[in-house]
């Protein structure tokens, strides 16, 4: 019970902590982005979006802030097994990402509170390095997953790790593809995310200036992130299909090992009677996208030892829900791309917004959903094949408190967020004046 | 110990003195704007989150910095602590949590007084627990009452952290950050009148450290044993002690004087070096007395590659945060008019 109480607690650290990451990666792109478009045209309508976009991030980036250090105790309080044998394997990207998350820290402050104090080129070098060292502590902390996906950089024995070469762990076999993924799918999230609440005030107010001008800092970088997206993700699926075959067959509902194995779409698998009924089969489709070869063998769950196998039906909903929506928001970039480029500017038709609107939520919807694919995917594992998670949990007792302690905080804090953010909208509305900003007048 | 060793467990210190220093004085801010009082009771509050604003997601990254090279470089520690001190680092990290977002939350929640109260005494009462906290848990870590077989915490989880000495450790903590906070603030402002409220409450909180220290002092006799003849016994920390009361007795002397900017270098110099000299009287362990640092360390290679992240990072970090200082540490724009900006910055020099 405690177990899955520790289990329960993480995840819900990580679920909640991921959103404000990839947005404390995302926005200060979208910020410097709006900062240049400001400079080139003179325009202060991108002035006022950058300046918006700068309290946005600064807001995320706090709860983001806290909800790591969070994360970064929580590895210890609840796996201290874990940190304590593998710490020193998995200790070198951590400290890069500590370093990357402080010049990120460094450079908000600066940008935030410099715009008077500095010079412009100087403030908007600033923002660059909020972007890039945002982008850093990503792609340092990504590749701890990774190793956890696909161990490499030691020899386990019974008695911890030998022969240790922490850049090989650092490095391991599958980072490339999974970095690339889970970096896209930031950006995607955060684009999409912007592009729908701009899309939402768009069709009340139909020709707001500001929010046209934000909508097109939002699209080419939602559509674009849409589109490469798909090819992001086969390339991993194609290194799961190798390095981790149990993975892939829970994702796909495949129990028997076959030759010219088709793709399921949709299904709910279920483990008693070994079939996934409800599903719409593409045949030999996932023999092709796996290994490149329509008569490929793939290994069904069958092929593993039954307590080795993750939670199927978890596994497999979640993988459905991160490929329809990805699917779903890469036919809206190709549509609006398609529009864009019929009529030379980005499309305003409310059919086209609506479709923004709704899309908005998905690329969060997306990461979520593809986290939680890989996470649940790896499972009874910690490190695959190496230490069990059953194996990692700290013998404290009554974990329930912390974890409905935590819970409601996060609930809490996500509410907050949203109100202050709905707020920092709303002062944009047309015919508003912007909100009075009392802790800004010292 | 090897050469790797040294500088990694240096930097661990270091990482712990720069929390403190920087870190340590956020909290205390947050304690004033508990305490503020008397006629310029918002202006205190103003100068608080003035000083705060631009710097305060910087100064509690030295935390996660400290505990990145612990469980990179002594992983086993880190475990061991884990376990031991589950239950105040879960409160700690409640703490950390209330007292960031409620900071950020009352910047940008501008509706007017009430609503920033609320998230005011939400920040406060978060930096008051949290430094008491944190003191529990190095008291609970140097006290020896944490009890190790192997990888495994034999000791229970609550005993350590609850002991009386623990508590005066917690109080300790809380005093010198409070006392931080306040000779900082001094020079953070050009109103004398609130020059004088802070250098005040510096000196009422300097005797209150003093009063702290010493009660710890005395329960670590019976509380922390090994802490007590480390404290006493070796002369490279009476050293220690004898340069810490140097700096005690000059930021005293100065904050009577009202050379703000040079007492404010010695405050910090005395909480670095009561923080130094707790990790001198321990060593070599890292938990008392079961947990030394080179049986605790990570392999040669990992050292090895950590040093050089942590040699990159710091040639990365400390020139964008000195240059983060500057900017904001000037009481004019340091550009803006160029040659007035490098001599208005420190006033008493």
């Amino acid at each position: 019970m405690d177990l899955l109480y520790a289990r329960a607690q993480m995840g819900l650290s990580l679920a909640f902590h991921i959103i404000f990451a990839a947005a404390g990666i995302a926005l200060p792109l979208l910020m410097v982005l709006s900062d240049v478009k400001a400079r080139r045209t003179g325009d202060a309508d991108y002035v006022e979006l950058s300046k918006k976009l700068a309290k946005g991030t600064a807001i995320l980036f706090a709860v983001g802030a806290v909800s790591g250090t969070v994360l970064s105790f929580e590895l210890g309080l609840l796996w201290p097994a874990f940190m304590g044998t593998y710490g020193e394997v998995i200790g070198l990207p951590f400290a890069l990402e500590g370093t990357a998350f402080f010049t990120e820290a460094v450079f908000l402050g600066i940008y935030l509170y410099g715009r008077e104090r500095i010079p412009a080129g100087l403030h908007l070098f600033s923002g660059v390095m909020v972007a890039v060292s945002g982008a850093a502590s990503a792609f340092f902390v990504t590749l701890v997953n990774a190793f956890m996906n696909h161990p490499a950089g030691f020899t386990p024995t019974a008695g911890g790790p030998v022969n240790v070469d922490p850049v090989a762990a650092m490095f391991s076999p599958g980072w490339a593809y999974q970095v690339l993924h889970t970096l896209l799918a930031c950006y995607q999230a955060s684009a999409f995310a912007m592009a729908g609440i701009h899309a939402f005030v768009l069709l009340r107010h139909p020709g707001a200036a500001f929010h046209r001008k934000a909508l097109s800092v939002a699209l080419p970088l939602a559509c674009v992130t849409a589109l490469l997206q798909p090819f992001a993700g086969d390339l991993e699926a194609e290194h799961i299909a190798h390095a981790q075959p149990v993975k892939l067959a829970a994702a796909e509902g495949l129990f028997e090992t076959q030759r010219g194995a088709p793709l399921s779409v949709g299904g709910l698998p279920d483990v008693e009677t070994g079939t996934t009924p409800y599903a719409i089969e593409i045949p030999k489709g996932l023999s092709i996208l796996a290994f490149r070869d329509p008569d490929a063998e793939v290994k069904g769950l069958n092929d593993f030892p039954r307590d080795e196998w993750p939670p199927v039906l978890k596994v497999h909903l979640a993988f459905q829900v991160m490929v329809g929506t990805g699917g779903l928001m890469a036919l809206l970039a190709v549509v609006t791309l398609f529009l864009r480029w019929r009529h030379k500017a980005w499309p305003e038709g409310r059919r086209v917004l609506w479709g923004w609107l709704l899309c908005g939520p998905l690329g969060v919807v997306a990461m979520e959903a593809g986290w939680l694919v890989t996470e649940w995917g790896r499972q009874p594992w910690i490190i695959r094949g190496v230490m069990r998670t059953a194996d990692a949990v700290t013998p404290v007792t009554h974990l329930a408190v912390p974890f409905w302690t935590f819970t409601l905080v996060y609930l809490f804090l996500g509410a907050m967020v949203v109100f202050l953010l709905v707020r920092q909208v709303a002062g944009t509305l047309p015919g508003r004046a912007p909100p009075s900003e009392v802790a800004h007048v010292h | 110990m090897s050469t790797e060793l040294w500088l990694l467990g240096g930097a661990l210190v270091g990482s712990f003195v720069l929390y403190a220093l920087f870190g340590g004085a956020d909290f205390g801010g947050g304690v004033w704007d508990l305490l503020a009082s008397g006629p310029r009771k918002a202006e205190q509050r103003a100068l608080i989150a003035r000083a705060l604003g631009p710097v305060w997601e910087v100064n509690h990254v030295w935390l996660i910095i400290g505990v990145v090279i612990l469980f990179g470089v002594f992983p086993r520690a880190f475990a061991v602590l884990s376990v031991a001190l589950h239950v105040p680092l879960t409160l700690l990290l409640l703490g950390i949590v209330f007292r960031g977002t409620a900071f950020t939350f009352r910047t940008y929640d501008a509706r007017g007084d009430k609503v920033q109260r609320r998230w005011g005494l939400v920040f406060s009462v978060a930096s008051v627990l949290a430094p008491l906290l944190l003191g529990m848990c190095v008291g609970a870590m140097v006290s020896g009452d944490i009890q190790v077989e192997g990888l495994a915490v034999v000791s229970g989880f609550l005993s350590a952290w609850l002991s009386p000495f623990a508590l005066a450790v917690g109080v300790l903590a809380l005093c010198l950050f409070a006392f931080l906070a306040a000779v900082y603030l001094t020079a953070e402002t050009r109103e004398p009148a609130l020059q004088e409220d802070f250098r005040r409450r510096a000196l009422g909180a300097g005797v209150a450290v003093f009063l702290a220290a010493f009660g710890v002092l005395l329960l670590a006799r019976g509380g922390a044993p090994r802490v007590w003849s480390g404290l006493t016994g070796s002369p490279f920390a009476l050293g220690l002690h004898a340069a810490t009361a140097v700096a005690a007795v000059l930021a005293f002397g100065l904050l009577l004087t009202r050379h703000f900017w040079p007492a404010r270098v010695a405050a910090a110099a005395q909480v670095g070096l009561i923080v130094s000299g707790w990790a001198v009287s321990q060593y070599p362990y890292l938990v008392v007395p079961d947990v030394t640092l080179q049986g605790a360390a990570a392999n040669v290679a990992t050292q090895r590659a950590l040093l050089v992240a942590l040699a990159v990072g710091g040639a990365l970090i400390f020139p964008s945060l000195f240059f983060l200082l500057r900017v904001f540490q000037s009481p004019r724009p340091p550009f803006s008019t160029p040659g007035a900006g490098g001599k208005a910055a420190r006033p008493m020099q």
